[in-house]
Protein backbone atom coordinates (compact mmCIF):
# COMPACT_ATOMS: atom_id res chain seq x y z
CA UNK A 1 0.00 0.00 0.00
CA UNK A 2 1.24 3.32 -1.04
CA UNK A 3 0.98 5.46 2.10
CA UNK A 4 1.03 8.95 0.87
CA UNK A 5 -1.40 8.10 -1.75
CA UNK A 6 -3.79 7.27 0.71
CA UNK A 7 -3.57 10.91 1.96
CA UNK A 8 -3.28 12.54 -0.86
CA UNK A 9 0.09 13.17 -0.43
CA UNK A 10 3.69 13.92 -2.53
CA UNK A 11 5.23 10.92 -2.35
CA UNK A 12 8.56 13.08 -0.77
CA UNK A 13 10.63 12.78 2.31
CA UNK A 14 10.28 16.89 2.93
CA UNK A 15 6.94 16.37 4.62
CA UNK A 16 4.52 18.82 5.46
CA UNK A 17 3.62 17.34 8.70
CA UNK A 18 1.06 20.00 9.32
CA UNK A 19 -0.43 18.78 6.35
CA UNK A 20 -0.51 15.31 7.20
CA UNK A 21 -2.20 15.80 10.89
CA UNK A 22 -5.35 17.49 9.65
CA UNK A 23 -5.41 14.98 6.53
CA UNK A 24 -5.58 11.85 8.90
CA UNK A 25 -7.90 13.32 11.58
CA UNK A 26 -9.86 14.02 8.16
CA UNK A 27 -9.98 10.82 6.98
CA UNK A 28 -10.33 9.14 10.48
CA UNK A 29 -13.76 10.87 10.70
CA UNK A 30 -14.79 9.83 7.62
CA UNK A 31 -14.09 5.78 7.91
CA UNK A 32 -14.80 6.15 11.45
CA UNK A 33 -16.62 2.59 12.23
CA UNK A 34 -19.30 4.88 14.06
CA UNK A 35 -20.04 6.52 10.96
CA UNK A 36 -20.60 3.51 8.98
CA UNK A 37 -23.02 1.82 12.00
CA UNK A 38 -26.37 1.78 9.80
CA UNK A 39 -24.24 0.50 7.17
CA UNK A 40 -24.08 -3.40 6.28
CA UNK A 41 -21.73 -6.37 7.58
CA UNK A 42 -19.51 -5.99 4.64
CA UNK A 43 -18.91 -2.00 4.81
CA UNK A 44 -18.63 -1.55 8.47
CA UNK A 45 -15.78 -4.58 8.52
CA UNK A 46 -14.30 -1.92 5.51
CA UNK A 47 -14.75 0.87 7.78
CA UNK A 48 -12.35 -0.90 10.53
CA UNK A 49 -9.97 -2.36 8.23
CA UNK A 50 -9.53 1.36 6.42
CA UNK A 51 -8.73 2.45 9.88
CA UNK A 52 -6.40 0.14 10.60
CA UNK A 53 -4.60 1.43 7.19
CA UNK A 54 -5.10 4.81 8.40
CA UNK A 55 -3.62 4.60 11.61
CA UNK A 56 -0.37 2.45 10.12
CA UNK A 57 -0.06 4.59 7.20
CA UNK A 58 0.08 8.33 9.69
CA UNK A 59 2.60 6.43 12.26
CA UNK A 60 4.73 5.37 9.48
CA UNK A 61 4.99 8.88 7.41
CA UNK A 62 5.15 10.97 10.79
CA UNK A 63 8.52 9.92 11.45
CA UNK A 64 11.39 9.95 9.50
CA UNK A 65 13.01 7.01 9.57
CA UNK A 66 9.89 4.95 8.80
CA UNK A 67 9.10 7.62 6.65
CA UNK A 68 11.99 6.90 4.83
CA UNK A 69 11.85 2.90 4.92
CA UNK A 70 8.43 3.27 3.22
CA UNK A 71 9.55 5.32 0.15
CA UNK A 72 12.51 3.32 -0.38
CA UNK A 73 9.92 0.11 -0.49
CA UNK A 74 7.55 2.13 -2.92
CA UNK A 75 11.32 2.01 -4.95
CA UNK A 76 11.62 -1.82 -4.55
CA UNK A 77 13.99 -1.48 -1.84
CA UNK A 78 12.39 -3.26 1.50
CA UNK A 79 15.02 -3.28 4.48
CA UNK A 80 12.62 -3.30 7.01
CA UNK A 81 12.78 -6.70 8.28
CA UNK A 82 16.72 -7.17 7.15
CA UNK A 83 18.55 -9.32 9.32
CA UNK A 84 21.68 -8.48 7.79
CA UNK A 85 24.62 -7.35 9.85
CA UNK A 86 25.94 -4.23 9.50
CA UNK A 87 30.04 -3.53 8.87
CA UNK A 88 31.38 -0.54 8.17
CA UNK A 89 34.17 -1.02 10.71
CA UNK A 90 34.35 3.16 11.07
CA UNK A 91 31.38 4.14 11.52
CA UNK A 92 30.60 1.03 14.09
CA UNK A 93 34.34 2.01 16.38
CA UNK A 94 32.30 5.29 16.70
CA UNK A 95 29.29 3.86 18.07
CA UNK A 96 31.30 2.07 20.63
CA UNK A 97 33.34 4.88 21.50
CA UNK A 98 30.10 6.74 22.20
CA UNK A 99 28.47 3.37 23.80
CA UNK A 100 31.64 4.06 26.28
CA UNK A 101 30.91 7.45 26.85
CA UNK A 102 27.74 6.32 27.81
CA UNK A 103 29.30 3.64 30.32
CA UNK A 104 31.31 6.42 32.13
CA UNK A 105 28.43 8.79 32.78
CA UNK A 106 27.51 7.95 36.04
CA UNK A 107 31.22 7.77 37.65
CA UNK A 108 31.80 10.75 36.25
CA UNK A 109 32.63 13.92 38.58
CA UNK A 110 29.35 16.18 36.74
CA UNK A 111 27.25 13.40 34.77
CA UNK A 112 24.58 16.05 34.04
CA UNK A 113 27.43 18.02 31.53
CA UNK A 114 28.59 14.85 30.49
CA UNK A 115 25.31 14.09 29.17
CA UNK A 116 24.76 17.34 27.56
CA UNK A 117 27.54 16.70 26.11
CA UNK A 118 26.97 14.14 24.44
CA UNK A 119 23.15 14.87 24.09
CA UNK A 120 24.98 17.65 21.74
CA UNK A 121 26.97 15.35 19.83
CA UNK A 122 24.17 12.77 19.08
CA UNK A 123 21.88 15.71 17.77
CA UNK A 124 24.29 17.15 15.82
CA UNK A 125 24.97 13.67 14.06
CA UNK A 126 21.45 12.82 13.45
CA UNK A 127 21.43 16.12 12.39
CA UNK A 128 23.76 15.77 9.76
CA UNK A 129 22.58 12.15 8.60
CA UNK A 130 19.60 13.52 8.39
CA UNK A 131 20.19 16.09 6.03
CA UNK A 132 22.20 13.34 3.71
CA UNK A 133 19.01 11.31 3.54
CA UNK A 134 17.18 13.69 2.36
CA UNK A 135 19.28 14.54 -0.28
CA UNK A 136 19.91 11.33 -1.24
CA UNK A 137 16.03 10.05 -1.43
CA UNK A 138 15.25 12.98 -3.49
CA UNK A 139 17.49 11.65 -6.22
CA UNK A 140 15.85 9.25 -6.91
CA UNK A 141 18.55 6.42 -8.61
CA UNK A 142 19.18 3.34 -7.29
CA UNK A 143 22.61 4.20 -6.35
CA UNK A 144 21.47 7.19 -4.02
CA UNK A 145 18.44 4.52 -2.71
CA UNK A 146 21.48 2.30 -1.35
CA UNK A 147 22.93 5.54 0.32
CA UNK A 148 19.76 6.46 1.51
CA UNK A 149 19.43 2.77 3.30
CA UNK A 150 22.80 2.74 4.93
CA UNK A 151 22.21 6.52 6.12
CA UNK A 152 18.96 4.98 7.69
CA UNK A 153 21.09 1.87 9.05
CA UNK A 154 22.80 4.20 10.76
CA UNK A 155 20.59 6.63 12.25
CA UNK A 156 19.16 3.91 14.03
CA UNK A 157 21.87 3.46 15.56
CA UNK A 158 21.58 6.83 16.59
CA UNK A 159 18.48 6.75 18.11
CA UNK A 160 19.24 3.65 19.85
CA UNK A 161 22.08 5.74 21.35
CA UNK A 162 19.09 8.83 22.06
CA UNK A 163 17.26 5.52 24.05
CA UNK A 164 19.58 4.41 25.90
CA UNK A 165 20.55 8.04 27.02
CA UNK A 166 17.38 8.59 27.88
CA UNK A 167 17.17 5.48 29.96
CA UNK A 168 20.46 6.62 31.50
CA UNK A 169 19.69 10.38 32.49
CA UNK A 170 16.22 9.04 34.18
CA UNK A 171 17.77 6.48 36.33
CA UNK A 172 20.37 9.08 37.63
CA UNK A 173 17.02 11.36 38.75
CA UNK A 174 15.70 8.37 40.37
CA UNK B 1 10.37 -13.38 26.92
CA UNK B 2 12.78 -16.02 29.07
CA UNK B 3 16.23 -16.40 28.58
CA UNK B 4 17.84 -19.81 28.79
CA UNK B 5 19.97 -20.85 31.60
CA UNK B 6 22.93 -20.89 29.58
CA UNK B 7 22.22 -17.13 27.84
CA UNK B 8 21.84 -15.88 31.50
CA UNK B 9 25.10 -17.60 32.34
CA UNK B 10 27.32 -15.93 29.93
CA UNK B 11 25.37 -12.70 30.61
CA UNK B 12 26.35 -12.45 34.20
CA UNK B 13 29.66 -14.50 33.55
CA UNK B 14 31.10 -13.39 30.32
CA UNK B 15 33.42 -14.97 29.18
CA UNK B 16 36.82 -12.86 27.17
CA UNK B 17 35.58 -9.68 28.22
CA UNK B 18 38.09 -6.55 26.90
CA UNK B 19 40.38 -5.79 24.37
CA UNK B 20 43.61 -6.38 22.67
CA UNK B 21 45.84 -3.76 21.06
CA UNK B 22 44.78 -3.68 18.25
CA UNK B 23 48.18 -2.43 16.66
CA UNK B 24 49.44 -5.99 17.64
CA UNK B 25 50.27 -7.73 14.19
CA UNK B 26 48.98 -10.76 15.60
CA UNK B 27 45.43 -9.57 16.29
CA UNK B 28 42.74 -9.58 14.21
CA UNK B 29 39.57 -7.14 14.67
CA UNK B 30 35.63 -7.73 13.24
CA UNK B 31 33.08 -5.34 13.97
CA UNK B 32 29.57 -5.47 13.36
CA UNK B 33 26.29 -3.91 14.30
CA UNK B 34 22.65 -4.41 14.14
CA UNK B 35 20.86 -1.65 12.74
CA UNK B 36 17.35 -2.75 14.15
CA UNK B 37 17.87 -3.12 17.67
CA UNK B 38 21.73 -0.83 17.91
CA UNK B 39 23.65 -3.46 18.63
CA UNK B 40 27.40 -2.85 18.42
CA UNK B 41 30.05 -6.48 18.90
CA UNK B 42 33.62 -6.25 18.43
CA UNK B 43 35.69 -9.38 18.11
CA UNK B 44 39.26 -9.86 18.49
CA UNK B 45 41.47 -12.94 17.84
CA UNK B 46 44.98 -13.13 18.45
CA UNK B 47 46.81 -15.35 16.19
CA UNK B 48 50.17 -17.49 16.55
CA UNK B 49 52.52 -18.03 14.15
CA UNK B 50 51.10 -21.61 13.24
CA UNK B 51 47.67 -19.46 12.57
CA UNK B 52 46.15 -20.90 15.42
CA UNK B 53 43.40 -18.26 17.33
CA UNK B 54 45.43 -18.49 20.85
CA UNK B 55 43.03 -15.90 22.77
CA UNK B 56 39.85 -14.23 22.05
CA UNK B 57 38.49 -10.67 23.67
CA UNK B 58 34.72 -9.40 22.81
CA UNK B 59 33.20 -6.07 23.48
CA UNK B 60 29.40 -5.93 23.33
CA UNK B 61 26.88 -3.47 23.83
CA UNK B 62 23.68 -4.77 23.16
CA UNK B 63 20.70 -6.97 24.69
CA UNK B 64 21.52 -10.57 26.83
CA UNK B 65 21.59 -12.97 23.87
CA UNK B 66 24.09 -10.62 22.18
CA UNK B 67 26.30 -10.55 24.87
CA UNK B 68 26.30 -14.61 25.39
CA UNK B 69 26.63 -15.28 21.58
CA UNK B 70 29.71 -13.16 21.34
CA UNK B 71 30.84 -14.73 24.61
CA UNK B 72 30.59 -18.02 23.38
CA UNK B 73 32.17 -17.51 20.18
CA UNK B 74 35.31 -16.18 22.47
CA UNK B 75 35.44 -20.07 24.05
CA UNK B 76 34.91 -21.45 20.83
CA UNK B 77 37.77 -20.39 18.60
CA UNK B 78 40.36 -20.38 21.24
CA UNK B 79 42.40 -23.13 19.95
CA UNK B 80 41.19 -23.26 16.45
CA UNK B 81 43.15 -22.95 12.96
CA UNK B 82 40.99 -19.50 11.08
CA UNK B 83 39.85 -22.08 8.60
CA UNK B 84 37.88 -24.22 11.46
CA UNK B 85 36.64 -21.03 12.99
CA UNK B 86 35.30 -20.11 9.63
CA UNK B 87 33.16 -23.07 9.84
CA UNK B 88 31.17 -21.76 12.81
CA UNK B 89 27.43 -21.29 11.78
CA UNK B 90 25.04 -18.67 13.51
CA UNK B 91 22.60 -21.95 13.94
CA UNK B 92 24.96 -23.78 16.09
CA UNK B 93 25.55 -21.44 18.17
CA UNK B 94 21.77 -20.07 18.42
CA UNK B 95 21.24 -24.18 19.20
CA UNK B 96 23.26 -23.73 21.90
CA UNK B 97 21.91 -21.03 23.80
CA UNK B 98 18.81 -22.36 23.19
CA UNK B 99 17.91 -18.69 21.73
CA UNK B 100 14.14 -18.02 20.34
CA UNK B 101 13.28 -17.13 16.86
CA UNK B 102 13.36 -13.85 17.74
CA UNK B 103 17.37 -13.42 19.16
CA UNK B 104 18.67 -15.64 16.01
CA UNK B 105 19.63 -12.12 14.75
CA UNK B 106 22.19 -11.94 17.62
CA UNK B 107 24.06 -14.93 16.41
CA UNK B 108 24.12 -14.00 13.48
CA UNK B 109 25.90 -11.16 14.48
CA UNK B 110 28.40 -13.79 16.44
CA UNK B 111 29.31 -15.45 13.35
CA UNK B 112 29.61 -12.48 11.23
CA UNK B 113 31.72 -10.71 13.87
CA UNK B 114 34.57 -13.64 13.38
CA UNK B 115 33.79 -14.21 10.12
CA UNK B 116 35.21 -9.76 9.54
CA UNK B 117 37.80 -10.80 12.53
CA UNK B 118 39.27 -14.01 10.35
CA UNK B 119 38.98 -11.49 7.23
CA UNK B 120 40.54 -8.51 8.96
CA UNK B 121 43.51 -10.77 10.09
CA UNK B 122 43.92 -12.41 6.04
CA UNK B 123 43.97 -8.41 4.94
CA UNK B 124 46.38 -7.46 7.79
CA UNK B 125 48.71 -10.28 6.47
CA UNK B 126 48.08 -10.15 2.76
CA UNK B 127 46.04 -12.95 1.60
Amino acid sequence: MNYFKLFNLPAKFDLDLTELGSRYLKLQKQFHPDQHSSGSERDKLLAVQQTANINDAYHSLKQPLLRAEHLLALRGLKISHEQRSFTDPLFLMQQMELREQLAEIEQSADPDAVIADIERQLQQQKKQLLQQLASALDTETAEQDQLAADLIRKLKFFFKLQQELELIEQQLQD
Amino acid sequence: MAYSNKVIDHYENPRNVGSFDKDDASVATGMVGAPACGDVMKLQIKVNAEGIIEDAKFKTYGCGSAIASSSLVTEWVKGKSLDEAQQIKNTDIAQELALPPVKIHCSILAEDAIKAAIADYKQKHGG
